[in-house]
């Protein structure tokens, strides 16, 4: 039993270290606080696939400090006009350390937004090439990610086509791309 | 019935095609999350490594203020050490003008490079920037004609430019250049070449590393001289003789003018010297190179004789001793002293030692005393030592120091030559000198440009591609009477910007991991007594986590190691890795070469300053003892026997010179094999 609580313990602090170690990367000002803009990043870099909506969840219910002011609010009936006010806005600010290091590890230990194995993308493109082609047109494929699901930014999108489109033919061979992109992973 | 389902159909496909996009557009951004995560360890590790070079350049003057200090006439390294300060014995402007005549050097009808003619017009300038364009050079006489105009220019220009707004619609301000003339031919094609309508301000750091140092000095020196009032160029760190020994641009300049390639160094040296310091702009935005401190004061800095003494960096032996900020010369003198006391024996140092013991500390070598005297024995010159000491170091300051995000003001340990200032002394200086803003340069920036300090300091960076090809943007501003800056960015090198993130990150990410390599081969040994502590039972393996610790401790490069375990470590067993294998995959064992090589720049910056007559042979002998001193003092062993077996192997004797050329190349080459690690792609 004691061995188990040990080598929990030893997980856990393991975890703690590469938590760290990614919040340096960006912590400019070396005061143990970083941009809020730039806690996707570090999230996904530590293994974890979120999407625009859970990572901005994750950020406006856990990391920035407003939402409990504004529930104690809520309970004061004075709050439903500034909770809503609240969420609408844009994170803006630091987030510190002690703040990030308790969401970040209950993330990794419950091992939420789990990665996504390279056949599942591979249906996912099969999916939007409704011809069957084995390829996809560069209008096709823009038109998705840019107004499906959650879309691209004009910059994501010319970045994504600069790297998976062969420009010669405008076309984008799917298979040769997501192959490619797994084969990237260090990990 | 049909048509129902159909409907369905589609509605289950779109919803389907929805979910793929998610799925897509999920997968995609963690990619280029990871991606950006390795950028900014790339960008880490080349600022880290670039810093510590700077570091080493200010330890090998504290060497020779250390040379300066304790050697007497009797010791045998004299000739050598004087060799290496020897001061010309030509010291007024007239004889110096003698020296530099261009008059009596011809032009062969064959040159098919630019004629200059003086006084130099604004077509001539635009002349040369075509023909730097195609690649041509300007011939020695028309370098060292353009230098001396240069020169005699600079010297009745005052320390600080004060320029109006009024008079032109805008202000183009440029940052670090560093011999990438690319990107000055990029600025000035999207903005236009200087002229009375379009002023600019060059801020320093027109040299070294890039390949056409030379070139811009000529480019930006023809503007210069056209438009006097428009024109306006501070002095950067690396216009400093010393610095560019080591950095590139002493190299170049010997590389392109083999016959008067010595004469021209000289002239800009003393060009250098005569650069301005800042530029006001309406009397409210100071621009300058490196920065300030809490002790800024611009009254005092007009005043300064900004020229002497000759170049910066010797004085600043002097002046920035940062063992501890508050102790006196003679404190830290005692501290180096010390320091050398706990070393091996080694016969240089016993006589050192033993001579100080006999001449005791006032002693200092008379032909190099000038206005360096010790104070001890001169009250006078020490008074006078300590208050141009003060302005010097307002000097170096203002050239050498980085903005910092805490409050106060500390010595800039990472550079080794100015400060760290903070939101505070910004505050507090700007409002003593009634100015709303500061334009620096001096630091890298990805995006070319960057604000702090509560956007009361801007740094503005101009050399694109800087640390490799896709690494960061240029900018240069323009700034209106309402002296709001105006950013304008771009990356020179077309093929830049056809390569995809993931490409460009690579591409710099393998050229960071190499200069790492190169610093992990330099320090093998001490790395391994660290891994060695973390393994007391010998096993050959140590944790991850202690590989990070081991690794902070012995480079102290403040690195994300863990981040960056996956690119430098391969295989590992359970988390535990085979230290020593790693090693052999990594590097080879030689460890001669080893130290060498961890000195190797300084070792070159050495060679260059000892070479006088810059003819690329220094004498065996001179080579022998500069190394047996520099290791002294650097507190390394290397016996004469290692010393001979290494000239063999390299084949040194030319009638016992060595070409140091060679030599280095040599080195590199054998340096460069044992590191050969992947083969890169591009």
């Amino acid at each position: 039993m004691a061995e188990d609580k040990e080598s929990a313990e030893a997980i856990v602090s393991e975890v703690h270290k590469k938590i760290r170690a990614a919040f340096d990367v960006f912590d400019h000002e070396f005061n143990k606080t970083v941009d809020v803009r730039e806690i996707g990043t570090i999230i996904r870099s530590l293994g974890c696939f979120p999407n625009e909506g859970e990572l901005h969840d994750v950020i406006a219910e856990r990391l920035t400090v407003n939402r409990a002011y504004v529930h104690e609010h809520r309970e004061d009936n004075n709050g439903t006009y500034l909770t809503k006010q609240i969420e609408e806005e844009e994170p803006t600010g630091y987030i510190r350390f002690e703040k990030f290091l308790p969401t970040m590890t209950k993330v990794l230990m419950e091992r939420k937004f789990r990665p996504i194995p390279e056949d599942l993308m591979l249906q996912a493109f099969e999916v939007l090439d409704k011809q069957k082609k084995g390829h996809l047109e560069l209008e096709e494929l823009t038109k998705y990610m840019t107004q499906e699901g959650e879309p691209f930014t004009q910059e994501e999108m010319e970045e994504m086509l600069s790297a998976a489109m062969d420009p010669d033919k405008n076309l984008i061979f799917y298979k040769d791309f997501v192959s490619m992109m797994t084969v990237d992973d260090p990990r | 019935m049909s048509s129902m389902n159909e409907k369905m159909h589609i509605i289950f496909y779109n919803y389907n095609s929805m979910r793929a996009a998610l799925l897509i557009q999920r997968w995609y951004r963690q990619y280029v999350a990871r991606l950006e995560m390795r950028r900014r360890c790339t960008w880490n590790i080349f600022q880290s490594i670039e810093y510590a070079g700077e570091q080493d350049q200010i330890k090998l003057y504290n060497f020779f203020g250390y040379l300066m200090d304790h050697f007497t006439p009797a010791s045998s390294e004299r000739n050598l050490i004087s060799h290496i300060f020897r001061e010309n014995n030509i010291c007024r402007n007239v004889d110096w003008e003698r020296y530099f005549c261009y008059k009596s050097i011809e032009v062969p009808k064959l040159y098919s490079g630019p004629h200059l003619s003086f006084p130099i017009t604004c077509s001539n300038a635009a002349e040369l920037v075509e023909a730097f364009k195609n690649k041509q050079q300007l011939h020695s006489r028309y370098v060292l004609q353009l230098l001396g105009e240069t020169w005699r220019l600079l010297r009745i220009l005052p320390n600080i430019s004060q320029i109006s707004t009024c008079h032109s619609k805008e202000i183009t301000i440029c940052g670090d250049l560093h011999g990438h003339l690319e990107d000055l031919l990029l600025v000035f094609y999207k903005n236009g070449l200087p002229s009375s309508e379009k002023p600019y301000v060059f801020n320093g750091d027109f040299v070294d590393r890039g390949k056409d140092s030379l070139e811009i000095l000529l480019i930006l020196f023809s503007f210069l001289l056209v438009y006097p009032n428009d024109v306006h160029l501070n002095r950067g760190n690396h216009e400093d003789h010393i610095v560019n020994l080591r950095y590139g641009f002493t190299k170049e300049v010997l590389g392109k003018y083999r016959l008067h390639g010595k004469k021209i160094l000289k002239l800009l040296q003393k060009i250098f010297s005569w650069l301005p310091l800042a530029t006001v702009i309406d009397n409210k935005v100071l621009v300058l190179h490196g920065g300030i401190s809490d002790t800024t004061d611009l009254h005092l800095i007009s005043r300064v004789d900004r020229h002497k003494p000759v170049d910066s960096s010797r004085r600043r032996v002097h002046s920035l001793t940062h063992s501890s900020s508050t102790g006196t010369r003679h404190e830290v003198q005692r501290r180096s002293l010390q320091g050398l006391n706990n070393r091996v024996t080694c016969s240089v140092e016993e006589e050192l030692k033993e001579r100080r013991r006999q001449a005791g500390l006032s002693q200092s070598y008379g032909d190099l005393r000038n206005s360096l005297a010790n104070s001890d024995s001169d009250p006078d010159s020490g008074e006078l030592l300590e208050s141009y000491g003060d302005e010097w170091k307002q000097i170096v300051d203002m050239l050498w120091s980085d903005p910092m995000p805490q409050d106060g003001c500390v010595p800039n340990e990472v550079r080794g030559g100015g400060c760290y200032w903070g939101p505070d002394v910004t505050e507090e200086v700007l409002q003593r000198h009634n100015l709303t803003l500061l334009i620096r340069s001096h630091e890298c920036k990805q995006e070319g440009y960057e604000f702090c300090h509560n956007r009361r300091v801007l740094t503005i960076f101009s050399a694109s591609n800087y640390y490799e090809v896709g690494s960061n943007r240029g900018a240069y501003i323009r700034m209106g009477p309402d002296l709001v800056p105006h950013f304008i960015q771009y990356q020179a090198n077309r093929a830049t910007r056809a390569l995809t993130l993931r490409q460009s990150v690579g591409r710099t990410e393998r050229s960071a991991l190499r200069a790492l390599r190169e610093k992990l081969f330099a320090h093998k040994s001490d790395l391994i007594s660290s891994f060695q502590e973390y393994d007391p039972e010998n096993t050959g393996l140590i944790s991850l986590g202690h590989w990070a610790c081991a690794m902070e401790a012995v480079l102290r490069l403040g690195l994300p190691w863990r981040v960056l375990r996956t690119q430098l470590v391969g295989d590992t067993l359970d988390g535990m890795l085979d230290y020593h294998l790693w090693f052999r995959e990594l590097l080879s064992n030689a460890s001669l070469l080893e130290t060498m090589y961890k000195h190797h720049s300084n070792l070159e910056t050495i060679f260059r300053i000892i070479d006088t007559d810059n003819s690329g042979l220094i004498s065996f002998e001179e080579f022998r003892q500069t190394w047996k001193l520099l290791s002294s003092h650097l507190q390394t062993e290397i016996s004469d026997e290692a010393i001979s077996d290494l000239a063999v192997s390299i084949d040194f004797n030319k009638d016992g010179s060595i070409d140091i050329n060679e030599f280095m190349e040599a080195f590199r080459l054998v340096g460069g094999d044992l590191l050969q690690n992947e083969g890169d792609p591009h």
